[in-house]
């Protein structure tokens, strides 16, 4: 059965005429790491707020560990662990106060379930005494996360954990969750990084508060093979603007240092590209036929969903 | 229950840890006190009077000297003609302005009738009431000494008499103001700032994910503050006995017990104004604007209520301050019993139920 | 070689005992893209702040646009424009409001202002929400809106802090575009980012760790030195090491 059942979530803001959320349905499985990717604005944290029961949905149905969203509401809150997408703790308590203080808000204590923070709370123990406003984003991120497990939830929901956080510290956060995920506590986490949807068992991409793609993401990039060509040349700039004219080229943008082109017709894509750049006076020429990534995934499905 | 410790021993870090509202909560009714008792004092001491005497006789001369020597005056000129008077006033030296008419002593023993004429300088009419009645005062006791000593057939005495405060000390006065004052802000504006500080940190959120009931977040904001109002009653108070030399007349117990009450009101507007804002900044001019703008003008501590038009009398009725102001009053500076206060006792508890009742049924248990 | 419009030398900030920004040295040439990256608390926003004259150093040399960071603070805040994922627009003003508030405190002429504002509403294709409040556009055009806006009295250098946090992928690479124009204008550009693939847009990149520059180079020259496929694997090498949060 799954832990979290969602079926035709709608949600609409200012008397309806906002959007939120259009009959969003998905599931996710016991001891599942659940991505929800997309960008701001796409719907993650109204969806968030619903499963959590902090929002009532305008229609639809949703279910965590069984227990239905607005009925079964002091259920759900004994069982959920939630980190909002803003730093949601008290600034000026320290760490080790604000750990006891939601300890004893779930009815538990810190030493009671100490070990399922234990290998998280090791890393910002010698700091226990610092006011939690005074912490590094990295520490915060690493606080929260304690204070969301500390009643051994069965769901965790993570808003937008990773946001504004530096590459090495999201590494280190979505270590954290491979580990919890071995504990059998099923993990639904938001994120605007496309690149993190390879940490998570399944992803639904969402835009605009609809689902775009839900799956795995070898089967989602799988299902969305294309005419995808990598293309560098010495002069970038012109480059970018070169690759736009041509009615041939179906989109063209930057992916890191090469610039991701796609074509209508599939045939002698590389050929073609290569005579154009050199006819445009391009030199230092490479084009290579690639595998999509999940942002060219998520950039087509954007495309086609305009 | 631990759950409720654990909450009210949060609630106190977040209030000691904070510079700026241990400021207000400890500072402000300390400088309002002092403020109010000695600088900004409506007691009229050594006013400058001029006079103009034109009797120049034993008993002018006498009661220059009486009003000189009083606490409240000292002879600051003499004057020489009516034309004078208009000018000291304009100059602003003087307060009042006491004539002798010609034949003072000699009118006064033999035709009973005699009139002394008092100017005082209306533009700013309480001081000059209060003036001009402790003037009168002055001129009363001379008669009283002199009807004394010869029984007149139809003398009629007028005694006025100041009761309570017979030395009319302001400090009887603002004391209970300063307490209604200083907790219908505090009370209300803590408390409604506290929740909704939680509310723009996103702590609210959590806590609403967490099985904590509404009625025990609500019960458990209150109660830190409630402590803390309760020290600022001991404090004025203290100043009050200590330091302005007020007595409190009635039983102590009773007045803490009301204040208890009045402190229970405020919180519950404060819950109130919490469960319907949501940014510190709303919050804090609610309590400002909404709260203790009535209590300043409804409380009857600084405009007298009676003297209001109709429809203000009625609305001051709605405003809590009012009915513990007369509270305190009564306890403190007539030292009434229980009895006397019954009335207002409930209507504040009326009035606590009913602003408590709709704040705990507005506290949302979901965002929105 | 044309003067450099950012010039630093043993730059140094110290709070008490706490080094945060730890003699940096380098210099940003005029037109160029420079990604200034590092950890959280790695420094960059008080190197950032101390260029943008808001934050005086404790020690060391700098210069932004060929003014002097210690006493001629002034003249650098006329010479810049910044954006920040944080602070950008008035949410209750609409985007000609916005446009025309900017532009007034540059000391843009009525005339100018009016006509400025025009050529931007049409550059962006933003006819239909001219007009309407700032607060109900999505993120990501609210950031070009202030890009643009960053760039309205044609600064020397523009600092964008972070400037495509949460924006949609296609949004994101159509503010790269305008960030190429802005360059490709003259206008230097200096920017941090935590999308490493935003690193290789750049021109030269700079890694900041525990305060100091720990690297910089051009993309390409960074990934060959750290024998590295990408950025990100170059940024982890020398994040990894770093002792400090913020």
């Amino acid at each position: 059965m799954a832990t979290v059942h969602v079926e035709n979530i709608k949600k609409t803001y200012d008397k309806g005429s906002v959007l939120a959320l259009d009959n969003v349905s998905f599931d996710v499985k016991s001891g599942e790491l659940f991505g929800l990717i997309g960008p701001d604005g796409a719907g993650k944290t109204s969806l968030f707020r619903i499963l959590t029961t902090l929002l009532l949905p305008d229609g639809g149905h949703a279910q965590v560990a069984g227990l239905d969203v607005v009925n079964d509401l002091w259920k759900i809150r004994r069982i959920v662990g939630y980190m909002p997408g803003k730093f949601s703790l008290y600034q000026d308590l320290s760490i080790e106060e604000n750990l006891q203080f939601f300890a004893t808000v779930f009815n538990t204590t810190v030493e009671k379930n100490y070990h399922l923070i234990e290998d998280i709370y090791v890393q910002i123990e010698p700091f226990k005494k610092r006011l939690a406003g005074k912490l590094s984003g990295g520490m915060k991120q690493k606080l929260a996360l304690c204070c969301a497990l500390i009643h051994e939830p069965k769901v965790l929901f993570l808003d937008e954990p990773t946001t504004g956080v530096d590459p090495v510290s999201r590494k280190e956060f979505w270590d954290m969750l491979d580990r919890l995920k071995t504990r059998g506590i099923t993990i639904v986490v938001s994120t605007p990084y496309m690149d993190e949807a390879s940490r998570c068992d399944r992803i639904a991409l969402i835009q605009k508060g609809k689902i775009l793609e839900l799956d795995t993401l070898t089967k989602i990039i799988g299902r969305h093979a294309q005419n995808l060509y990598a293309v560098n040349a010495d002069n970038r700039y012109q480059l970018m603007h070169d690759l736009r004219k041509p009615a041939e080229i179906e989109s063209s943008f930057a992916f890191g240092e090469e610039q991701h082109v796609t074509l209508r017709t599939p045939e002698n894509g590389e050929n073609y590209l290569i005579d154009y750049l050199t006819q445009t006076g391009h030199s230092d020429i490479t084009v290579r036929k690639i595998d999509p990534t999940i942002e060219d995934v998520f950039i087509k499905l954007m495309l086609e969903n305009q | 229950m631990k759950t409720f410790f654990a909450f009210i021993q949060k609630e106190f870090r977040h209030v000691l840890r904070d510079k700026r509202s241990l400021v207000i909560l400890f500072g402000l009714p300390v400088v309002m006190m002092i403020l109010f008792g000695f600088a900004l004092s409506s007691e009229v001491k050594n006013s400058n009077v001029a006079i103009l005497d034109y009797a120049q006789d034993d008993a002018s001369r006498l009661l220059i000297d009486r009003i000189d020597q009083s606490q409240y005056f000292s002879v600051h000129q003499k004057l020489h003609s009516e034309a004078e008077i208009e000018q000291v006033f304009r100059k602003g030296q003087v307060r009042l302005v006491v004539i002798f008419p010609q034949n003072f002593q000699q009118d006064l023993l033999h035709s009973n009738h005699v009139q002394v004429r008092l100017v005082g300088d209306a533009s700013d009419p309480n001081t000059s009431n209060i003036v001009i009645n402790y003037a009168s005062s002055i001129f009363r006791d001379y008669q009283n000494e002199l009807s004394n000593n010869k029984k007149l057939p139809y003398s009629i005495e007028t005694e006025t008499r100041m009761l309570y405060n017979p030395q009319l000390k302001s400090s009887y006065n603002f004391v209970p103001g300063v307490m209604t004052l200083i907790l219908m802000l505090l009370g209300a504006m803590m408390t409604s700032v506290s929740i909704v500080k939680e509310k723009e940190m996103g702590t609210m959120e959590i806590l609403l994910v967490s099985p904590m009931r509404p009625l025990l977040v609500v019960l458990s904001k209150a109660i830190p503050y409630m402590v803390l109002c309760f020290i600022d009653v001991a404090i004025i108070l203290l100043l009050a006995v200590f330091l302005l030399e007020m007595p409190i007349r009635g039983s102590l117990f009773l007045l803490l017990a009301e204040s208890l009450l009045f402190i229970l009101t405020t919180l519950s507007l404060g819950l109130l104004v919490s469960s319907v804002v949501d940014s510190q900044q709303t919050a804090m001019f609610f309590s400002l604007v909404g709260f203790l703008m009535p209590a300043l003008v409804f409380s009857g501590f600084m405009f007298p209520i009676e003297n209001m038009p109709l429809p203000l009398r009625i609305m001051s009725n709605i405003v809590p301050t009012k009915w513990y102001y007369s509270i305190v009053r009564a306890i403190m500076v007539k030292g009434l019993g229980f009895s006397y206060v019954i009335k207002q006792t409930l209507i504040l508890v009326g009035m606590t139920v009913f602003f408590l009742g709709i704040a705990i049924r507005k506290f949302k248990i979901r965002l929105a | 070689m044309p003067q450099p419009v950012i010039y630093t030398h043993q730059l140094t900030r110290k709070f008490g005992d706490f080094v945060a920004v730890d003699a940096i040295t380098f210099e940003v040439q005029p037109g160029e893209i420079f990604g200034f990256l590092g950890a959280n608390g790695a420094g960059k926003t008080t190197a950032m702040r101390i260029l943008c004259g808001l934050l005086s150093p404790t020690s060391g040399q700098a210069n932004v646009a060929g003014f002097d960071v210690y006493r001629q603070n002034e003249e650098i805040k006329k010479q810049i424009g910044y954006m920040s994922q944080k602070f950008s627009l008035y949410e209750n003003l609409t985007v000609r409001e916005n446009i025309q508030f900017f532009g007034g405190i540059y000391g843009l002429s009525r005339q100018e202002l009016k006509d400025k504002t025009n050529v931007l509403i049409d550059r962006l294709g933003l006819h239909n929400e001219a007009n309407k409040l700032v607060g109900a556009l999505p993120l990501g055009w609210k950031q070009k809106i202030s890009f643009s806006v960053a760039i309205l009295h044609r600064p020397k250098i523009v600092f964008l802090d972070e400037p495509t946090g949460g924006v949609d992928p296609i949004t994101r690479r159509q503010f790269w575009d305008m960030i190429y124009e802005a360059a490709h204008d003259g206008i230097t550009v200096f920017v941090t980012t935590h999308y490493m693939d935003e690193a290789e847009y750049c021109d030269r990149v700079s890694i900041m760790v525990d305060g100091a520059i720990a690297a910089l180079d051009t993309p390409a020259g960074l990934k060959k030195q750290f024998n590295a496929t990408n950025m990100d694997e170059v940024f982890l090498q020398l994040a990894r090491g770093a002792k400090r949060g913020d």
